[in-house]
């Protein structure tokens, strides 16, 4: 840190893209128009669950304005997100497994030519039964969606013993066992997803996309066309909203990138909002069930946690979310004896993948939900209960999970405090409650989607004998904010305001690889990347300072775009003369740093995981009221606190915080990605699709925490995720605080509140299923590494 | 985002020029006011209309004016906007204020009419989809199949009436006036509507809506219309309730009309409410007896959002409220802009 503290991080500056969103000035993927440009559209499968015989296009390509049809024939490499389970085509080559699979694409003059096209494709479909649940799935054993799997239906299956959990539970006082289930959700982006393609006679193929990994679409592009990567260039454009929703390779990418191989011109697909419901990879219906030891005083001695995962079509991130709905349970509260079983099955119903939380918030709920009700039964305090066992800093969990810092402990007293607990825990009027929990989530991936030991995030830096600083990395701002963090950190590291960096971003040919705004990793990664590409940068422009201010490069500092002596305020060099000097002495002057997460100690199979450089933490405190008669709820207030390490900018943290409860709200009292029996979505409309607007918003009171966190840029830990977790569960117990009922399932509708109190509401029930032995693995078999990277 | 097919925009300058071109195009032509559910239905392919005869350029179907004798006259051209924000409706009608308030958003009653929400099309979950869905689920009675979705062995269309405005001017025993190509008509609002999701409307499709009266005996009457709906921003309604009371200066009640929304494909007219809340005053036995009466006569079914059992159950909830509200508006002191709802 510089001697007079940050000059810009802290400090609630409005972002560089601002202006020119609010100003309709951002170019979007669906505002590019290049000339000669055709539109593409894809038809889609309206059976679940079908053989595909044949496609002919023959009518089609008669069409006048019709270019070029394509089928799965043209395209029939698989891919995937994950290498280890690649089961996707970009088009159905002989199966169909989902309503809105997509079958073939057309390149045509005009959308509405290309639409009319759709009409004139001939498919042959047999039609086969549809797998619509995790118990079809399970009993479907003669019956398989895939056949790459082992096990029928069955993408993963995953069991783990941690510690000795029969210890733990004979040493408990008390056993509670519970069972929840979690709906599915979808992302609900404003920005629908859109694509352009052009493939220009050198045989180079450019892809634009709304994409939030444009690195993994970069490398899938490669695979399924047969390109190699240098002769392709994939450019994410401004993303408006992904929340997951983005980060899987899509067949609309590929079909517009094939249609411009072919026809020569550039192809743009925009997907219309009915689509997006289809392309989901949204947030995984979860049955869960839950068992936990306590002592009389709360004090956790064993938890055995059950996952099933409704997948859909696709294997999608399945794999990752599979381990994340067990992964995180022991890093806020200590937990001497864990075990984990979980399952993810294929059903006939779009893909689900990443949303908010990836795989952490369902679990979360069942737990927090599960504590509070201990914490009711032994007549304590539900806050006062988990804050007795908190985890320690720099401690590993049962599990093998490195916890650095953590800010859970004043999280939870501050909002505590604020909202006024104590004093109305129990004691609000009769349909009025208050409810707790709290959280934690990971400030990115510890380990890479593709194994390999090359860094996460890279950063070039260049400087200009103007002094003007330009920034290039591969991360891709998708309204959270990356762009800004960019400028920000690096106007920090060098003493230059934000305005005067240029940031090039989410460009394959032009920036560094960053893996993609996913799994909260960026401002860690890419502010660890940039702040190394400065001191890089910075150890030139001292050397030539040193020498012209007389003074030891030690005693330099940058501040206020000057390379001045700390101890002799009045030795000063213009950035802009610094850098011109620089370049006089070493040639053109650029620099680059990169960022790779350290390890964590376990190291079982499967332990990759969960590890993560920090765990932020949330708590929150709910008060709602609860009709009676109509079951309907109404927020009154929020309170939500957050440990980001260090609030690199409080008001970009908020806005993140604030995102994320009313993400939560939607979740948790009306979203639902629900299905006919017949295999098609019931509401695929924004319209009938419910989720909250600003106007059902409730007040929000953001509390930040800072715990300067070592391994974060300036200490800072992630925002954009983890907020979100702790406000179910919390709504969840505040509707039982209000009308004494416990609602297990998610969302909290009003018929369920009605039925709950008529006493007509089952605990979900979950199925029966031979989870494979675990692995078992006990902290101390691990190899300790120390955090700092 | 979905295309808007073709068509054919028309110009007329009056209703019965309006209504000619309607008889002359026959089924291909359909009338348009503010268009806000014409447009997005043409995209979904469920209305497929060659010709749109606009009403936007047509004069004699604006109008908000009370006139002595006659009652309060309501354009169908007003927008949804102006009729909620009109300081007599406001005054003497709050339940039309409120209900015109609370239909969709604020955008989008800036553009919707009154008469577009009087005539707006049934809603079902099955109807209400693309043409892609309807094709994935296979097509219904109401748009290109031959059997309902909602109840397989139903002969009639179940799509259910989502007007807000309707049940309240049934209730307040509007007046409309129809101009149709043969001449002009005034009927009771309420024998307009048929219980049949498809020919929803007792009207020639000639004929379009100029406005309607509210008449001078509806002057007085206590009136309230309570909406349920998954959202407080937006949303169609999913169960309305419109209540409408005279009550003497005793406090016995004179006269009673309560009108559902969305429990069937017309506005439902709670039939026994009057002999059940007339003739003595609103109190909470009579209160009970009409909204379990209301409760028994609402039919909702699984074709829109939220339970059918929650929406029938929530019939008996939302009329009780209803009337406690109207029972409660004489003993306070309500000043003349204090809106009900």
């Amino acid at each position: 840190m510089k001697k007079n503290g940050f000059s810009v991080i802290g400090k609630p500056l409005p972002r560089i893209d601002g202006p020119a969103k609010c100003a309709g000035d951002t170019r979007y993927a669906d505002d590019m128009v290049l000339p000669r440009m055709l539109f593409s559209r894809l038809l889609r499968s309206p059976h679940p669950h079908a053989l595909v015989h044949g496609v002919s296009a023959r009518r089609a390509l008669e069409l006048p304005g019709v270019h070029a049809v394509i089928t799965g024939a043209d395209v029939p490499t698989k891919f995937g997100i994950m290498p280890s389970t690649q089961d996707e085509e970009a088009l159905a080559v002989d199966k169909v497994r989902y309503v809105g699979d997509p079958v073939a694409a057309v390149a045509a003059v005009s959308e509405d030519v290309a639409q009319e096209a759709l009409g004139l494709i001939d498919v042959d479909y047999q039609v086969l039964d549809p797998i619509l649940s995790i118990e079809g799935a399970l009993a479907a054993e003669d019956h398989r969606i895939h056949t790459w799997n082992r096990r029928a239906n069955i993408q993963k299956a995953v069991s783990f013993e941690f510690g000795d959990v029969d210890a733990g539970f004979a040493e408990a006082d008390e056993v509670f066992e519970g069972t929840y289930f979690f709906q599915g959700n979808t992302h609900l982006p404003m920005e629908q997803y859109c694509a352009l393609a052009t493939y220009t006679p050198d045989g180079k193929l450019t892809l634009w996309s709304s994409t939030q990994t444009p690195h993994y679409v970069h490398r899938a592009l490669s695979r399924v066309l047969d390109l190699p990567m240098g002769h392709i260039r994939v450019v994410a454009t401004p993303v408006g909203g992904g929340f997951g929703g983005k980060s899987d390779p899509f067949s609309h990418e590929i079909a517009v990138a094939k249609l411009a191989m072919i026809t020569g011109r550039p192809v743009k697909i925009t997907l219309n909002r009915e689509e997006s419901f289809y392309v989901h990879r949204g947030r995984h219906p979860v049955k869960m069930w839950m068992r936990t030891g306590v002592k009389r005083d709360g004090t956790l001695t064993g938890m055995w946690f059950r996952s099933f995962l409704d997948g859909g079509g696709y294997s999608s991130y399945g794999l990752a979310t599979v381990y994340y709905t067990g992964a995180l349970q022991t890093v806020t509260y200590e937990l001497p004896a864990y075990k984990f079983e979980g399952v993810r099955v294929f059903t006939n119903k779009p893909p689900c993948g990443p949303k908010r939380g990836h795989g952490t918030p369902q679990p979360r709920f069942a737990m927090e939900v599960q504590l509070d009700e201990i914490a009711e039964k032994l007549g304590l305090d539900p806050v006062e209960m988990r804050l007795k066992q908190v985890v320690a800093p720099d401690s590993v969990t049962v599990n093998g999970l490195r916890v650095s810092t953590i800010g859970l402990r004043e999280c939870i007293e501050k909002v505590a405090v604020r909202s006024g607990w104590k004093d109305k825990h129990r004691a609000l009027p009769d349909g009025h409650g208050i409810g707790f929990a709290a959280s934690s989530y990971i400030s990115g991936a510890g380990l890479p989607i593709y194994w390999n030991d090359m860094p996460h995030s890279g950063v070039q830096l260049r400087a200009d004998r103007g002094g003007g600083v330009t920034v290039f990395c591969g991360s891709t701002d998708i309204g959270q904010g990356s762009d800004s963090i960019l400028a920000f950190a690096v106007a920090e590291e060098l003493g230059l305001r934000p305005e005067d960096v240029r940031v090039v971003t989410a460009d394959t040919d032009l920036t560094p690889v960053d893996l993609g705004s996913y799994s909260s990793r960026v401002t860690v990664m890419t502010g660890n990347a940039a702040i190394q590409a400065c001191g890089n940068l910075k150890e030139r422009l001292f050397e030539v300072a040193s020498e012209v201010l007389e003074v030891p490069a030690d005693d330099l500092e940058m501040e206020e775009g000057q390379v001045r002596s700390r101890s002799l305020p009045d030795r000063g060099l213009a950035f802009a003369e610094c850098v011109e000097r620089a370049e006089t002495r070493f040639g053109t002057l650029g620099a680059t740093g990169s960022y790779r997460p350290p390890r964590h100690p376990g190291d079982y199979k499967g332990a990759g995981v969960g590890p993560t450089p920090s765990y932020s933490y949330s708590a929150a405190v709910v008060e709602l009221q609860c009709d009676g008669d109509t079951g309907e709820i109404r927020i009154d207030k929020v309170w939500i606190a957050h440990d980001c390490g260090r609030a690199f900018n409080p008001l970009w943290v908020q806005g993140q915080v604030e995102g994320s409860v009313y993400m939560a709200l939607g979740e948790v009292l009306m979203e639902e990605q629900i299905f006919r029996k017949s295999g098609v979505h019931k509401i695929p409309s924004i319209l009938e699709y419910k989720s909250p607007t600003t106007l059902e918003t409730p007040p929000i009171e953001t509390i930040l925490v800072e715990t300067d966190d070592p391994e974060g840029p300036f200490g800072a830990k992630e925002a954009g995720q983890g907020p979100l977790l702790p406000v179910i569960p919390a709504v969840s117990n505040a509707v039982f605080d209000a009308v004494g009922v416990r609602i297990h399932e998610i969302p909290i509708t009003p018929d369920k509140i009605l039925r709950a109190l008529d006493q007509r509401l089952k605990d979900p029930a979950v199925p029966d299923f031979a989870f494979p032995t675990p692995i078992r693995w006990t902290p101390g078999q691990g190899v300790e590494v120390p955090q700092k990277s | 985002m979905l295309r808007l097919p073709d068509f054919t925009y028309i110009r007329p300058r009056t209703l019965a020029e309006a209504a000619g071109v309607l008889q002359e195009l026959g089924t291909e032509a359909m009338a348009v006011a503010g268009g806000t559910d014409v447009y997005p239905k043409m995209k979904r392919g469920q209305f497929t209309p060659r010709y749109l005869v606009s009403l936007s350029h047509v004069e004699e179907h604006r109008g908000i004016r009370r006139e002595d004798g006659r009652g309060l006259w309501i354009g169908a051209g007003e927008t949804l906007t102006a009729v909620a924000g009109h300081a007599n409706v406001r005054r003497e009608f709050p339940a039309l204020a409120a209900a015109a308030g609370l239909v969709s958003t604020l955008q989008l009653r800036n553009a919707g009419t009154i008469g577009g929400n009087l005539f707006v099309d049934t809603r079902c979950n099955y109807y209400d989809q693309s043409f892609f869905w309807r094709q994935a689920v296979g097509f219904c009675l109401k748009k290109d199949g031959d059997i309902c979705l909602v109840a397989p062995k139903s002969r009639v269309c179940l799509a259910i009436c989502s007007s807000d405005t309707a049940p309240v001017l049934s209730s307040l025993n509007a007046e409309a006036v129809l101009v149709g190509a043969r001449g002009s008509r005034q009927v009771p609002l309420e024998t307009l509507y048929r219980d049949d999701g498809i020919d929803y409307l007792a009207k020639r499709p000639d004929e379009l809506l100029q406005g309607v009266w509210l008449p001078e005996a509806s002057f007085g009457w206590r009136n309230v219309y309570l909406k349920l709906r998954r959202r407080g921003s937006f949303d169609f309604p999913v169960l309305g309730v419109a209540a409408a009371l005279r009550v003497g200066a005793t406090g016995t009640c004179e006269a009673a009309r309560i009108v559902l929304t969305a429990v069937a494909s017309a506005p439902k007219v709670v039939e026994d409410a009057p002999r059940v809340l007339c003739g003595k005053p609103v109190d909470g036995a009579a209160i009970e007896e009409a909204a379990e009466l209301a409760m028994r006569v609402s039919h909702p079914l699984d074709n829109a959002d939220m339970d059918y059992w929650y929406r029938k159950r929530m019939t008996r909830v939302f009329v009780t409220r209803a009337l406690r509200q109207l029972a409660d508006a004489g003993a306070a002191t309500a000043g003349p802009d204090a809106a009900l709802v």
